[in-house]
């Protein structure tokens, strides 16, 4: 795919052999980068099941909650931004399952993506949200569940596995409280 | 006891002290439109891929020209903003990849293998080596058109 | 009945192409003429059973049959008919129908030719054109089918498929999306076509160089052949790129013309080798050389084309420019794969027979300059394609998402940019085979000090200071005088010689010569496009301000002033905001400009449509950004002052005509073409 191996001097042997063998190395290895990446795009978010990353959210009070530390709660991880008009939805249906659920050890954390802070602040305000949210500096949470868009909800069982996703808002406070509750009873 | 032009003076000068004091701090202008679309100009949209920020014509990005302007009003300088964003919202945000690490790799590819092949076409032409004497006149430029032959071989002569 | 007629025309194709395909590699390998000869009537059959295709496609837009999902998306009843007609290319299923269209109508032009002279050669061309084409039905056959309908579960979910699932009722939409409003412009309306054009008639190139691979052949029996097309091809790629520039600066509303996005790159990948390739191949011509690098580019051309509609299309790059991400990504690859893999297998097994037939006699030689010429080609390319793999490599090895911009572009390719236009001056008067270092540098130096006085000029009337842009003035004015001189020394030759007229013999000479002096006119329409170019990059001026009515925003020597701003909705579904600015230049009143905004309700896009007076000299370009409606206080307005950016424009249409006259078959030249047709068939009985 370069020109390194296509204006060989008088060919001795050794020389060509190499440079078929570097045309090859090549060809493959662009093959495998665009193969790998065309796998990455079918991916899609993180399953069901699988393994929740770690990660570490800095609230826009200043606190920091670490996913390790939650471990053995049930915590669901809302990913949202001000300038998401379906985020609005479901804004004011979270507080209230967080209201109900709060005794009962369910951890509610709202993830800023890609937002500026005073429109997220005046977010957080409007719908009255009382749960830990902080930004997602880096966007490194979001890559780390391979979010598509906003908004999108990740149940996190117990055991620190994925139990339940919810693309798109949330359609009512039952629906929320139903798939808190079922990622409980694993 | 003191003369009325002392008292004067002394009145006058803490007048003027005062007027003085009084409008010195005046604000300064907001940053413009300009100064922030420079800025925007070499960063690009979080959201909408591959979109200059100065351009993009979201809710979402005016918030962002909104922050700059903001930060410049504080008096930030540009790199500070800059490693704002970031911060913020990762390196994609910046219209070249930071010179680090991996990213070495994106610079100096390009020049190291045009140099690479350069130099293995010189290697190529040296090894054919030139002849004793220089050839016969090139031949005819076109098999089918003689007019271009001919034509060749007065700009030859002429030249 | 239309949408199964359709559908059912294009698996008839799919099997069609294969049929042929295989009958033509078994013909081939089992010396089988017969075999040959049915493989090309199967390639025949294909391009009646696509038009078929395509016609359905058509008529179900126009005919706003919204119950086929794909009429759905793409139509509306406000769009007028035209629109509804290349609607055709606006969503992926009916583009690619439309590829694929184009495609079996080359290779049925190609299959109709008169073959007797290259019969070792057609079985492998139609190979390659036949398995390319079953690729493109393949994936619209089964993975991205325009004639699937829209049926309703009882549930109330919509499914789309072609036949009726169980337990659904037909669903018929009242009326469509609409055309994405963005493509409603006509330069959107003929860009993707052009690109396509372009993109699918270097298959026909590529085919022939892979036949003669196959058969063994060393000589360039296959670039004669396809020196037309390859050119036309070249015409059309490179007339969708300007219409591309074109389009985005009268319509995407950021006052430039190229933002060097990934899709963009992608379809100028192909151009830049395309470009080596139509010079490079002279070389082999003239001298038998350069044999290896012409195999590589035109391999490296297809592959391009074929690598840069996968990224496109497959979601792996993100772009403004890209599809929606579909199944077609995992085809894509397999094919890409499949081509790098037997391209270069072929290649590196006929490396040794495709020794070139003299030697490089000297650096300052004709040669050694297109060689230069490829050099700096694939330096640029490499620089293209790199920038375009290093995020997706950044994402995979280290996590971190990261944006390559104009920024590395620009530096990376300049260096190459200013060799290349060096060359444009340098090769005309070089010469083939063994030439000193002297007697060229002897005419160089003397035009070369002769377009000093361009730089010198800018510096001192106009006061540039920017090294850049001297340099690259300096050369383009190198480039002019060259050229012209060129022509002058041609036509003065044919004057004395044959007694012509002047004006006349200008005329012969470029008539008669069109590939040489089509050619120079090609590089005068690029060096103007260049002075263009330099203009707008390195020259442009921006402003932004808001303004309440009345008031005033000035760049430069221009005054722009705020007259008044209306609202309204019209016939085809916007809501239009246009203003009415007047422009003052030094004072003096130049006319009034109508920038605006409109908003399409079904899509719900805005679109921002600038109001921009035009001359040779510069563009004054106004943009609407925002407007308060309400409080009706104060309208923010952007202004570039764009120099030079026409000459972009008429340099591209000199360029494009150009092109046509290089390609053009001139009389002469095909009665002699079949003289020399009959002579070696005799030769060879």
């Amino acid at each position: 795919m370069t020109d390194e191996s296509a204006l060989e001097a008088v060919p001795t042997p050794k020389s060509t052999r190499w440079g078929v063998i570097l045309v090859w190395v090549l060809v493959f290895g662009l093959l495998a980068v665009v193969g790998l990446g065309l796998i990455r795009t079918q991916q899609g978010n993180i399953g069901v099941g699988a393994r929740v990353p770690d990660f570490q959210l800095t609230t826009f009070d200043g606190a920091s909650v670490n996913m390790a530390d939650l471990r053995g709660q049930v915590v669901v991880v809302n990913f949202w931004a001000s300038w998401c008009i379906p985020c609005e939805q479901e804004a004011a249906e979270l507080e209230m399952a967080h209201q109900q659920l709060k005794d009962q050890g369910v951890v509610f954390l709202g993830v800023n993506y890609v937002d500026t802070e005073r429109e997220a602040l005046a977010y957080l305000d409007r719908f009255d949200i009382t749960y830990a949210n902080g930004p997602d500096l880096g966007t490194r949470i979001s890559q780390a569940f391979r979010i598509r868009g906003v908004p999108e909800t990740y149940i996190i069982g117990r055991d620190g596995r994925l139990a339940q996703v919810q693309i798109g808002p949330y359609l009512s406070l039952g629906q929320i409280v139903a798939s808190v509750t079922s990622s409980m009873e694993e | 006891m003191h003369s009325p032009s002392k008292w004067f003076a002394i009145v006058g000068a803490a007048l003027i002290g005062l007027t003085l004091m009084a409008s010195a701090p005046s604000q300064p202008p907001p940053p413009s439109d300009d100064e922030v679309n420079a800025i925007a100009h070499q960063m690009y949209c979080p959201v909408c891929e591959n979109v200059p920020l100065d351009v993009c014509p979201t809710e979402a990005c005016a918030q962002w020209r909104a922050t700059i302007r903001e930060k410049l009003a504080e008096g930030w300088s540009e790199s500070q903003i800059k490693d704002y964003f970031v911060e913020q919202y990762g390196a994609r945000v910046l219209a070249s990849p930071p010179a680090r690490g991996l990213n070495w790799l994106v610079y100096i590819l390009p020049p190291a293998t045009f140099l690479a092949g350069a130099y293995i076409l010189f290697r190529a032409f040296r090894s054919w080596g030139r002849p004793a004497e220089p050839q016969t006149p090139a031949e005819s430029d076109s098999k089918v058109d003689p007019y271009v032959a001919r034509l060749e071989e007065e700009l030859r002569r002429r030249s | 009945m239309l949408a199964n007629l359709g559908y059912f025309s294009l698996v008839l194709t799919f099997v069609a192409a294969l049929y042929g395909a295989g009958a033509a590699a078994y013909g081939a390998l089992k010396r089988k003429p017969v075999f040959v000869e049915s493989a090309r009537h199967a390639m025949l059959l294909t391009w009646p059973l696509v038009t078929l295709a395509a016609v359905s496609i058509i008529a179900l837009l126009v005919g706003r049959h919204y119950e086929v999902k794909y009429v759905a998306s793409v139509t509306s009843d406000a769009m007028p008919t035209y629109l509804k007609v290349t609607a055709l290319w606006g969503g992926q299923a009916g583009s690619l129908v439309f590829w694929s269209w184009l495609m079996s109508a080359f290779a049925t032009a190609a299959g109709l030719r008169r073959w007797d002279r290259d019969r070792e050669l057609l079985p492998w061309v139609i190979v390659v054109t036949m398995v390319t084409l079953a690729f493109f039905i393949s994936l619209v056959v089964f993975f991205e089918n325009p004639f699937q309908r829209l049926w309703q579960t009882l549930d109330g979910v919509q499914v789309s498929a072609l036949f009726q699932p169980k337990g659904t009722i037909p669903l018929v939409p009242t009326d469509g999306q609409g055309l994405n409003p963005l493509l409603r412009h006509p330069g959107m309306v003929i860009h993707p076509p052009m690109l396509y054009l372009g993109f699918v008639s270097f298959v026909i190139p590529y085919a022939f160089g892979i036949a003669a691979l196959a058969a063994g052949r060393s000589d360039d029996r296959w670039i004669r052949i396809t020196r037309r097309w390859t050119l036309v091809a070249w015409l059309f790629l490179s007339l969708g790129l300007i219409l591309g520039g074109r389009w985005a600066y009268d319509v995407l509303g950021w006052g430039g013309y190229w933002g060097w996005d990934p899709v963009e790159i992608a379809a100028f990948m192909p151009w830049l080798t395309g470009t080596a390739f139509l010079h490079s191949v002279m070389i082999q011509e003239k001298r038998g050389m350069l044999k290896h690098w012409n195999m590589l580019l035109i391999i490296l051309t297809y592959s391009l084309v074929i690598f840069g509609t996968f990224l496109t299309r497959s979601g792996v790059l993100s772009s403004v420019h890209a599809f929606a991400q579909s199944a077609i990504g995992p085809m894509f690859f397999g094919f890409i794969g499949l081509t790098f893999v037997v391209s270069v297998s072929l290649l590196i097994n006929r490396w040794g027979e495709l020794r070139g037939e003299n030697h490089l006699d000297s650096i300052f030689a004709r040669e050694s300059l297109f060689l230069l010429n490829n050099l700096l080609f694939m330096g640029i390319l490499i620089v293209c394609f790199w920038g375009v793999l290093f995020p997706l490599i950044s994402e995979l090895f280290t996590g971190q998402k990261v944006t390559v911009g104009p920024p590395f572009y620009e530096r990376a390719t300049g260096p190459l940019w200013i060799g290349l236009m060096l060359l444009m001056g340098v090769a005309p008067l070089s010469a083939y085979g063994a030439s000193s270092g002297r007697s060229l540098g002897r005419n160089l130096w003397k035009l070369m000090a002769l377009s000093l006085v361009v730089p010198v000029a800018l510096y001192s009337f106009s006061g540039v200071t920017l090294i850049g842009a001297l340099i690259g003035y300096w050369l383009i004015g190198f480039v002019i005088i060259v050229t012209l001189v060129e022509f002058w020394r041609g036509a003065l030759a044919r004057h004395r010689r044959h007694a012509e007229s002047f004006p006349l013999a200008l005329w012969r000479l470029a008539v008669r010569n069109r590939r040489r002096y089509g050619g120079y006119i090609i590089h005068l329409g690029v060096v103007l496009m260049a002075i263009g170019i330099i203009g707008i990059e390195m020259f442009q001026t921006e402003t932004q301000g808001t303004l309440a009515r009345g008031e005033s925003l000035s760049l430069g020597q221009y005054t722009l002033t705020y007259e008044s701003l209306t609202q309204f909705d019209t016939a085809d579904g916007r809501n239009v905001a246009r203003a009415v600015v007047q422009v003052y230049r030094n004072g003096k009143y130049m006319g009034s400009l109508y920038p605006r905004r409109d908003f399409y309700y079904a899509s719900q896009q805005p679109m921002t449509i600038p109001g921009v007076r035009s001359t040779l000299e510069d563009d004054f370009y106004v943009l609407l950004v925002g407007w308060e409606p309400i409080a009706q206080q104060g309208t923010t307005f952007k202004i570039y002052h764009n120099p030079g950016v026409n000459f972009v424009w008429m340099g591209g249409l000199i360029f494009i005509a150009a092109t046509l006259l290089a390609a053009w078959p001139t009389r002469e030249y095909e009665s002699l073409r079949q003289s020399t047709a009959v002579r070696p068939a005799i030769a060879r009985v």
